[in-house]
């Protein structure tokens, strides 16, 4: 072996480990990418918070497109993103129904009315059935809807002024 | 006495396992269950099966899992459910296929390579000794 090559093999098995170790700094190990992704949205009838003997199903979004958000009222990080979803419901730029996942009507109401509703309707998913056919594992989720009713996005996690200007809205843009 | 203590110490997780109940009904469908749940991953706790996870969500699986397996789904159905819903994440062994290759092959590839290289490292000082003996033969 050529002495030359001889110190630079380890130096390279070093790079091609640094090289593996900075693509993992990068991945989040929560965020698993969802099967669902261009899938057709699962379909569901759910009552409607608030509103006896109403139900929702993605069916009556046909032709829009639309953001599911699953929230909780027991859930912390859903707070974070409550304001971020207040601005969007103001400036009316997107429908935005909420899948009030595994929680109580008397709770869900009161988180809405204490710091505002930004959905235009709440399906209330009380067993976490639909949650499951969504693959939520952490709430919140949003899942961006298409007009054809397909899941083209889904965000893990609150959902940021970041995300929202990155990588939602000009989704939507898009798919409008 | 002692020895009677220690047998009575002994015995007490027994006591604890005559007590745990099982949480369906039928002991078939819970069995299944079980070997099911010991192979899929709970989501919200990543580094624990669906068998050992009290996560909610894990809960709710399970209930999930019980109800299709009354339903009359094979095993394989079950976990194509789950994957259908979750991905491939859920399954503890991933499936084998072109985005999996280097998870699998990877440890292989790189034990025959270790093996190659310590061969010829081996080789090598044994070329050298055999030079030096050979050298420290002629000079005597």
């Amino acid at each position: 072996m050529k002495p030359a090559f001889k110190y630079l093999l380890p130096l390279a098995i070093f790079l091609v480990l640094v090289g593996f170790f900075a693509a993992g700094l990068k991945l989040d190990p929560r965020e698993v990418p969802s099967p669902l992704i261009d899938k057709p949205a699962p379909a569901f009838r759910l009552p409607v918070l608030n509103a006896a003997g109403q139900t929702f199903s993605p069916e009556d979004m046909r032709g829009q497109v639309w953001l599911l958000n699953v929230w909780a009222s027991w859930c912390g990080a859903c707070r974070e993103e409550h304001p971020v979803l207040m601005a969007m419901a103001q400036r009316g730029e997107i429908t935005l129904v909420g899948l009030d996942y595994k929680d109580t009507d008397a709770e869900a109401s009161g988180v809405l009315t204490q710091a505002g509703n930004p959905y235009k309707t709440v399906a209330v998913d009380a067993d976490g059935r639909v949650g499951i056919d969504y693959g939520v594992y952490g709430v919140p989720e949003t899942y961006v809807i298409d007009k054809a009713g397909v899941i083209r996005y889904k965000q893990i996690g609150p959902v940021t002024d970041e995300a929202l200007h990155t990588k939602i809205l000009p989704l939507i843009k898009g798919l409008q | 006495m002692m020895k009677k203590l220690w047998g009575i110490w002994l015995m007490l997780p027994l006591l604890a396992w005559a007590q745990a109940q099982p949480l369906g009904d039928d002991p078939a469908v819970e069995a299944r269950l079980k070997a099911l749940s010991t192979e899929l991953r709970c989501l919200v706790c990543q580094n624990q099966t669906l068998a050992d996870s009290t996560a909610p969500l894990a809960e709710d699986l399970r209930r999930e899992i019980r109800e299709l397996i009354a339903k009359g789904m094979s095993d394989k159905e079950i976990t194509e459910y789950l994957v259908a819903r979750y991905g491939d994440f859920v399954r503890y062994r991933p499936p084998v296929k072109a985005q999996t290759m280097l998870l699998w092959v990877g440890p292989s590839v790189l034990l025959v390579g270790g093996l190659a290289g310590l061969w010829l490292a081996l080789r090598r000082r044994n070329q050298i000794l055999v030079d030096d003996n050979d050298e420290e033969g002629e000079e005597a």
